[in-house]
């Protein structure tokens, strides 16, 4: 009887399998071209005038770069941009570039502060339209440096507005950590004396960490840019993480567990963002340091970037105005710990010594940060069609967690 | 059952471990709701009212509650409709496939809430955007119903099962109709087990977060949401602890309502 | 109306097509018509650079889940994870359920029962984190334990289990409490003044009414400890199980179609385990 069951069971999904591979393969003949030809960019088109607010508009943020005065009354950039503008601000924190690019894919939203590593798939999709940077005043004054850059222009044209960057330090308890690390080789050292304790990005994108660190460490590799990775330099940093895994206590991907490991003491040392160390220190339980070791650090540079099926358009321009304006990009870049883009913005910040402490202005330190950037198998450093590309990294990363 | 004496301490004190298994982890929440630690981080440091202050005055969360309340009481609606007819058809009807219904029934709450979501997260995409038909509060509450039917189904069925069916022949021998059979006989018999489906299937909707992180879009954000992106946020995340807090005491209530009436349904039915 | 009604009861067979139509419709067409879209797509791919989906038939996200070691490590992992926890919410379910059923006066029971359910109803989500807190380094298991000398686990595979073992126990006690209550004390005296054992009595009488119980209870601690994502990353420290795989596809990398082909392993089992129980009549049991 239940061999005669089982029979029919197998017998009914090999029928459901083999109609689920026809309805498959009906439309195989659409597109046979896409993969083969370079990437070219979708045609969107793009604003010419910016009308009144729709009185409504969604946006995909990182958590901390639309605060309404609810985490703290003093820190809010929202209300006033509501007050003026009447457009009702919805914001959805993405933990990850990932989680955001498929937020903005959704259609749902109408704007984005995408990381480098987002900003290409975003433009490549179709996802986002360039902006006009002649209906947004302020972004005049905006730092050159952050102009026309590879992961926010195509081709000269603009595909967002600038919004602020920073590099990925490395956080360390000092009250356990006793001899203050210089270099990347302290969370990478499979004899390290905090084994157990040490922390990582739980991202694909984090096997760049590894491949700066080769960069500088291991010449013979022979890497230029730590996002254009052939087979041996990809192997060479993800056997570096499979190693590191073994010292790792967790990983993290959103603040208020990174936050509560260093404050638990389950966590020691680590890649940090610079708001997260703030945190830590403003909650007084335990102090932390960060810093940018030696071999320099990878970064993001984020950049606002209205989707290409924005409902609330106008609001969109509206907001990407007003969170480069002085004042409000001041704010933001003081409540997440990052440089401002807004030049003008160093005249606003609380503490004045703010953007001298991020190096806000300083174009060379910039220069030194490898910015999250979205690996393809061109390679970004001209090499040709060799590297590996994200979805290699993506399914590395499962197999570096294993 | 004949249980020794010393059988029934054991069975009092293991009872005991485990309900204080079950409380000890809520009570770490309550504390926690007076913790002044942005990150809620253990031990608190003192003790302060300050994010129970603040947790009233959250708007965000007052509109989340709203929208958790109006998916629920949708999804049960739709669970009770779509839940009693097959009941109703499993307990009084013979028909073809009739053995198969407990299976796919059961099938949208025992596949994993991830296959649920991207299940119909696609399909939307694929049959409604075309029609102009956005994710918000509609496809939440068709998410919702469709692991709800279960609850209500089940209920309803064992209580149907046990009083049979020879009131309703009775009635119909002695000349009433099938609607007046309903509303005389068999809805009176069913009605507390029914109420009972349904707050059931309203508290399974209110404390869902994976299928309705899949089905909700960006204009809508259920309780679960709520505390979701708000546990994320470092200066948020206490004033998640009083909502919890909240929940469990507010619960209560219709948590016995429902025990009451669905007491005396042999099948049990509770969950 | 009354003559829809009279026709109602004078067609049998039209009272059931009433009765059936919504819910089949429903949960054929909709529910099970979704399942076939998704898994359609489990034959495509996408694009990775525009995340664009391919609708050209390939195999190749089936082979690198089956070729690739990692994949068949995370899922037996995944099982054994659900296995874990159905058999420790089992064995944390017997003795309370029959200490409510058979012991407590019936008048404290409804009170009882609400005790265990109501913690079902505080989010999921802020149990979780009381767990991360609970086994944190500086936290309430360390704080307790140290006076005995034990480290509890830190975060990692047990301290998952053990959250989710926490979570799901009311799905197992509620079943199994249900059946016991079932079983009438007159019943099991009869039975030993027949002369049965305690042994015979409890094969003869209680196994028939609890095996079922217990599968119904192990369906929901099963599947939802197999469907889960969020616990093993608040409270699983740098594993990672089966759910992840499909959710860091799709609801990070945006790859439907490879999260499509990763679903057909969790699809799969909890079907192949509803077949396996169906016949104890289980599945109308909860």
């Amino acid at each position: 009887m239940i061999a005669l069951r089982s029979k029919r069971t197998i017998s009914i999904v090999s029928a459901i399998s083999a109609a689920l591979l026809l309805l498959a393969g009906c439309s195989s003949s659409a597109k046979n071209d896409a993969s083969t030809a370079a990437p070219s960019v979708p045609k969107v088109a793009m604003a010419d005038a910016v009308g009144a607010g729709e009185g409504a508009l969604n946006i995909v943020i990182w958590a901390g770069y639309a605060e309404n005065g609810s985490s703290d009354k003093a820190v809010d950039w929202v209300t006033p941009f509501e007050k003026a503008t009447g457009c009702k601000v919805n914001a959805k924190v993405g933990n990850t570039s990932d989680e955001m690019v498929t937020l903005m894919k959704s259609g749902e939203y109408d704007g984005v502060s995408a990381s480098g590593d987002a900003t290409l798939r975003l433009i490549y999709g179709g996802d986002v339209a360039p902006v006009n940077t002649s209906l947004v005043p302020n972004y005049s004054t905006v730092s050159d440096f952050l102009k026309d850059k590879p992961w926010n222009s195509v081709a000269g044209q603009m595909y967002g507005i600038p919004h602020g960057w920073g590099a990925n330090v490395l956080a360390y308890n000092p009250a356990k950590v006793t001899t203050p690390p210089t270099s990347w080789g302290a969370v990478f050292d499979p004899a390290s004396p905090y084994k157990g304790a040490i922390t990582a990005y739980d991202s694909p994108i984090y096997i760049a960490d590894a491949a700066l660190y080769l960069m500088k460490t291991q010449p013979d590799l022979a890497i230029t840019d730590p996002y254009s990775l052939d087979e041996k330099q990809f192997n060479a940093a993800v056997d570096l993480l499979k190693a590191q895994k073994l010292i790792v206590g967790e990983y993290w991907s959103d603040y208020t567990k990174a936050v509560q490991s260093f404050e638990s003491g389950n966590t020691v040392m680590g890649t940090s963002w610079q708001v997260i160390a703030n945190l830590i220190n403003g909650d007084k339980k335990v102090a932390v340091e960060s810093i940018v070791p030696s071999e320099g650090a990878t970064g993001w540079s984020d950049t606002w970037m209205i989707s290409a099926k924005a409902k609330h358009p106008n609001c969109m321009y509206k907001w990407m105005d007003h969170i480069i304006s002085p004042t409000a990009n001041a704010q933001v870049a003081e409540w997440f710990g990052e440089a401002p883009s807004q030049t003008l913005s160093c005249a606003e910040t609380s503490d004045k010594s703010f953007c001298d402490t991020y190096h806000a202005t300083d174009a060379m330190y910039a220069s030194q940060i490898h910015y999250w950037t979205t690996p393809t198998t061109a390679c970004l450093d001209g090499r040709g069609n060799i590297c590996k590309d994200y979805a290699a990294w993506t399914q590395a990363w499962t197999a570096i967690k294993g | 059952m004949h249980l020794s004496k010393s059988a029934r301490y054991v069975l009092a004190l293991l009872t005991s471990i485990t309900l204080l298994f079950i409380y000890v982890p809520l009570l770490v929440v309550v504390i926690n709701s007076f913790n002044p630690s942005k990150t809620f981080s253990w031990p608190p440091s003192s003790l302060s009212t300050l994010w129970w202050s603040k947790a009233f005055h959250n708007e965000g969360v007052i509109s989340a509650l709203m929208t958790s309340i109006k998916a629920g009481v949708g999804a049960s609606v739709i669970a009770l409709l779509l839940g009693s007819g097959l009941a109703f058809a499993v307990a009084r009807y013979e028909f073809f496939g009739k053995e198969t219904i407990s299976l796919l029934v059961v099938l949208p709450i025992a596949l994993p809430g991830i296959i649920t979501g991207i299940a119909l997260n696609s399909a939307f995409r694929i049959i409604l955007q075309p029609f102009g038909v956005g994710l918000g509060l509609f496809t939440v509450i068709i998410g919702h119903a469709t692991f709800c039917i279960v609850i209500v189904y089940n209920n309803l069925l064992a209580r149907l099962r046990r009083v049979g069916s020879t009131l309703e022949e009775a009635s119909g021998d002695l000349g009433a109709d099938t609607w007046q059979t309903f509303r005389y006989v068999t809805f009176p018999t069913i009605r507390s087990s029914l109420v009972a489906g349904a707050l059931l299937a309203f508290a399974l909707s209110f404390d869902e977060i994976v299928v309705t992180t899949f089905t909700s879009g960006a204009e809508i954000e259920t309780l679960p949401q709520w505390i979701f992106n708000n546990l994320f946020r470092p200066n948020q995340a206490p004033i998640v602890n009083v909502v919890a807090a909240v929940l469990i005491i507010g619960f209560a209530l219709p948590v016995w309502l429902s025990q009451r009436l669905s007491q005396g349904a042999p099948a049990g039915g509770r969950i | 109306m009354k003559t829809f009604s009279v026709w109602l009861y004078q067609h049998r067979r039209g009272r059931l097509a009433l009765l059936l139509t919504a819910p089949m419709l429903w949960l054929v067409v909709a529910y099970l018509g979704s399942l076939a879209t998704m898994l359609v797509s489990a034959f495509w791919s996408v694009d990775t650079f525009t995340g664009k989906l391919v609708k050209q038939l390939t195999f190749n996200n089936f082979s690198l889940l089956f070729t690739n070691h990692v994949y068949r490590d995370i899922a037996l992992r995944s099982i054994v994870v659900a296995l874990l926890v159905t058999v420790i919410d089992v064995l944390l379910a017997l003795p309370i359920a029959l200490f409510l059923a058979k012991v407590l006066p019936i008048r404290f029971r409804n009170f009882a029962v609400v005790l265990i359910v109501l913690p079902l109803w505080s989010s999921y989500l802020v149990k979780t984190y009381a767990w991360r807190t609970m086994f944190s380094n500086s936290g309430v298991l360390a704080w307790a334990l140290k006076p005995l000398g034990i480290t509890p686990p830190s975060y990692g595979l047990l301290a998952t289990t053990l959250t989710l073992a926490y979570l799901w126990l009311p799905y197992m006690i509620l079943p199994i409490y249900a059946g016991l209550e079932r079983i009438p004390d007159s019943l099991l005296e009869a039975s030993g003044d027949l002369g049965a054992s305690a042994g015979k009595t409890y094969r003869n009488i209680v196994m028939p009414i609890l095996y079922p119980a217990v599968i119904a209870g192990s369906i929901f601690t099963f599947s939802l400890s197999l469907g889960d994502y969020i616990v093993v990353k608040i409270v699983g420290g740098k594993t990672q199980l089966f759910a992840n795989v499909i959710y860091d596809n799709i609801g990070t990398a945006g790859n439907l179609p490879f999260a499509a082909a990763a679903a057909i392993f969790p699809i799969v089992t909890v079907l192949g385990y509803l077949f396996f129980v169906r016949r104890s009549g289980a599945l109308e049991n909860f």
